[in-house]
């Protein structure tokens, strides 16, 4: 896994679809393929509230990542410094292995090459030392660039302040 | 400052080689900070696609044929001018009417409109806020625009049907949030279960129409129980012993019947806000446009607040400060040194009309009747009333009395496409605005810079209107070459410069937010209180307190068409957005489960929409979380231009099935009643 994490804050996020158009409009997207995804959940009864859940579906930047492995043409890359998944274009076939094996539905087609595309965590904005576009410009601030050990400590607080307040 | 809806959140923009490549919520506003919303960040596929206006149209064709000419912008001021010129010839220049969607910047057209001699400028306010605005100025002396709310700091917010995540102010969303993060309880009415609804601690689902109902209810606890903010309301508020009285029959008990809400959380709601007073916000209404007793359920939300002693308090209302609060000089007006308009503005001389004027429909009434006088020039700039308000083919007959209707825009609006000519203004992203005043607790002025060359054959507003009033002989008012020169002019009496605005694109005069000390807040009402007891509504011939009106219930297999927004578009103008298109498309229609079962119709059905003999098919959403007397659609769909190629055809207009409601308006507010609308449902 990347040493990076997007923690997204189910607390804050409106389910807006920022996200997604921020990172349309950075990687200059047809329409489409989208790297990110908000799927809508819901909404469920959860004592008389109509909750929704509305997940947020990057590219999970996996330690082992099925999609890397299932590239045929050594196109599909694990960056060694941070551990970001990205696709070198030159190298791609258009072969879709990396389509069918990610069992999340990342990597996405793009009709005019006729390549594989995926999130990348906008890592040209990462070497500048910036975030992602989806997490720089998240309308309610919902979405975070921590490492995993922010988020967990980030959560046990959280929970913490839930248990004492009852 | 973004220009996708007409929030016009703060944005920053980096561009390559004149081509926008990023755009960001503007870094240096607390509460924005980076953060821009879907609309925003589509400014750029809305930039670079090619369905939209690109030089002047003149009409080749029947009004709404679809049949243009190209022109060049020098034929189309021609155009223009000349007609308005033999206009006012015969007419005088009151019979030139410019509407556009309010805002900051609207110094320039109401300038525009004096130096021509017309006083006949409209907004699209009664389609919207009439009813708050009004409501609001009836208590405080203070238009709804110059009340704002603490929200990061209250404890107890309280919202009816104001959507406020999906209808959403970016800076907003984030003063809400940050206020529930520190504890803040979101209390949500509606009649449908919106994101909002889903984020809020209670959510009450309300019988349509009957909002006034609860609120009385509301009042009728805080007042019996003796709730209220004693001393608050002892100093500050005028006709206190009436309120009581007017009150003392709406029991929660019997707003239960009206409303359907349990008398229980009437009463938990009253006890819990009187709790958190005066950290409590009943926020006033956004777009309450919506039933004939709007006017008075904003005006119960506010006397609420003010019950509570929550306006001008922290973490409750804040009233508006201005540069003079700052101990500054306000900017200076294109206007200043014109002479003033003779004429008086074409709804102050109607009788029974509405509170205040200025109201949209009263223009439509006027350019129907030619009384008081004719209106035979109407100028919608970025404004379309067509899509706006009900009935567009009802609009379009009215609009058939006028001998020149012009449209300046940067969309294909449906006004646009029924004018006798368009003009293309260059995007937000490519022009720059005359400055605008911002009021708040931190009183500043902000710039919009244009970032790139215009694509097209587009001008800005202020040269258009430059170029307008030199053709129409009212050149020496606006003698202006350059947006600079309009800038200095603007700036002069305030001692800021043009650079100021370079690094962050705004000016703050305070460091530190104003609040009036809490001993002496002064409102601008004739008496200096909050009067609830309006000498201002009286002499207009209008009560303080309405009674209640039960509304009409709708007929077997009928309901009250309501129709709201989501975060993803902007009223009727960015359906066609690429992007925007690619996230909904379409609208569908919500239907309340246990009436669908009735019906035989199930989610994902197609089904019938009949209002008045206006029928629509459309995809059925079929859901528990609506009330059984209300449909819903989102609005702004079912476009009819086929150059918007993305959007036309998808979906349904709700106007459309607004037959006949054009002139059905709040009586006080003006506001238009939207949802007295009922349509009928079968299965296809």
């Amino acid at each position: 896994m990347s040493i990076y994490y997007i923690y997204q804050d189910q607390k804050r996020c409106i389910g807006c679809y920022a996200c997604e158009v921020h990172c349309k409009t950075k990687n200059s997207l047809a329409v489409g393929p989208r790297f990110c995804r908000i799927i809508q959940v819901g909404p469920k009864q959860v004592q008389d509230i109509p909750r929704l859940s509305f997940i947020f579906m990057p590219c999970f930047h996996c330690e082992k990542p099925w999609c890397v492995s299932a590239c045929p043409t050594g196109a599909m890359q694990k960056r060694t410094k941070d551990g970001i998944v990205f696709i070198d274009a030159s190298l791609c076939v258009g072969c879709k292995s990396c389509i069918t094996a990610c069992p999340w539905g990342v990597p996405q087609w793009d009709k005019s090459s006729g390549k594989a595309i995926k999130c990348d965590y906008c890592k040209d904005r990462i070497d500048k030392g910036l975030k992602p576009a989806c997490v720089t410009k998240c309308t309610a601030h919902a979405l975070r660039w921590i490492s995993t050990e922010e988020a967990s400590e980030l959560k046990r607080k959280r929970r913490a302040l839930e248990i004492a307040e009852g | 400052m973004c220009g996708m809806c007409a929030v016009r959140c703060p944005i920053r923009v980096e561009t390559e080689k004149d081509v926008v490549a990023w755009i960001e919520g503007n870094p240096f506003v607390p509460g924005i900070e980076g953060a821009l919303c879907a609309k925003g960040s589509a400014g750029i596929s809305f930039e670079y696609d090619d369905e939209r206006p690109q030089y002047p149209m003149i009409r080749d064709g029947a009004r709404g044929s679809g049949q243009w000419r190209k022109a060049a912008w020098d034929e189309a001021l021609e155009y223009i001018s000349n007609k308005l010129n033999s206009i006012r010839e015969r007419y005088g220049s009151k019979s030139i009417a410019l509407a556009d969607r309010g805002g900051p910047f609207t110094d320039l057209t109401k300038s525009f409109l004096k130096a021509i001699g017309s006083p006949n400028y409209f907004d699209h306010d009664d389609s919207c806020a009439k009813n708050v605005n009004m409501a609001c100025q009836s208590l405080f002396g203070y238009g709804r625009g110059e009340v704002g709310y603490d929200f990061s700091n209250a404890k107890y917010i309280v919202l009816f049907g104001r959507n406020i995540f999906e209808s959403l102010q970016v800076k907003e969303v984030n003063n809400v949030l940050d206020g529930m993060e520190k504890g803040a309880k979101l209390i949500y009415v509606d009649v449908r279960a919106t994101v909002t609804a889903s984020k809020s601690d209670k959510f009450l689902t309300i019988r349509p129409g009957t909002d006034y109902a609860m609120l009385l209810a509301l009042a009728h606890v805080i007042v019996k129980e003796r709730l209220f903010d004693a001393e608050y309301v002892a100093s500050y508020i005028s006709g206190m012993e009436e309120l009581e009285a007017f009150v003392s029959q709406y029991t929660p008990e019997w707003a239960e019947k009206e409303t359907g809400v349990p008398a229980h959380e009437i009463y938990a709601v009253a006890r819990e806000a009187a709790a958190a007073k005066p950290n409590v916000i009943f926020h006033g209404g956004w777009m309450l446009s919506r039933y004939i007793d709007s006017f008075y359920a904003s005006r119960m939300l506010y006397i609420l607040n003010a019950l509570l002693g929550s306006v001008e308090s922290k973490g409750g209302l804040i009233l508006a400060k201005g540069p003079k609060d700052a101990g500054m000089k306000g900017l200076r007006s294109l206007g200043a040194d014109m002479p003033d308009v003779g004429d008086r503005i074409v709804d102050s001389l109607m009788e029974n009309k509405s509170l205040g004027t200025g109201h949209m429909v009263n223009l439509y009434k006027a350019i129907r009747t030619g009384e008081p006088y004719p209106v035979k020039a109407f100028i919608a700039y970025r404004f379309d009333p067509v899509a706006a308000f009900p009935d567009p083919d009802e609009q379009k007959k009215v609009l058939d009395n006028l001998e020149l209707l012009v449209a300046i825009d940067v969309n294909f609006s449906e006004t646009a496409w029924y004018a006798d000519i368009i003009l293309p203004e260059a995007t937000y992203l490519e022009r720059s605005n005359i400055i605008a005043t911002q009021k708040g607790p931190k009183p500043g002025f902000i710039m919009r810079r244009q970032s790139v060359k215009p694509r097209y054959d587009s001008k800005p507003a202020w040269e258009i209107f430059t170029l307008l009033a030199e053709r129409m002989g009212a050149g020496r008012y606006f003698p202006y070459k350059s947006i600079e020169e309009i800038w200095n002019y603007q700036l002069g009496p305030t001692g800021v410069k043009a650079a100021d605005f370079d690094v962050k694109g705004f000016v703050s005069l305070v460091k530190d937010p104003i609040m009036m000390p809490r001993d002496d807040v002064k409102f601008k009402t004739e008496s200096g209180k909050i009067e609830l007891l309006s000498p201002k509504l009286h002499k207009a011939g209008f009560t303080s307190f309405a009674p209640y009106a039960t509304p009409r219930k709708p007929a077997e297999g009928c309901f009250r068409l309501v129709f709201g927004r989501t975060a993803v578009h902007a009223h009727a103008q960015s359906q066609n957005n690429p992007y925007l298109n690619e996230i909904i498309s379409e609208n569908t229609l919500w239907l309340n489960s246990g009436e669908a079962i009735k019906l035989g119709i199930k989610d994902g059905d197609k089904v019938e929409i009949c209002a008045d003999g206006y029928t629509g098919i459309i995809k059925a959403h079929v859901t528990p979380f609506i009330h059984p007397e209300a449909v819903f659609m989102l609005h702004g769909f079912g476009n009819e231009i086929p150059l918007k190629t993305r959007s036309f055809g998808k979906g349904l207009r709700d106007t459309k099935f607004q037959k006949g409601s054009l002139e059905t308006v709040d009586p006080v507010g003006g506001g238009v009643a939207y949802l007295e609308c009922m349509v009928s449902v079968k299965k296809t």
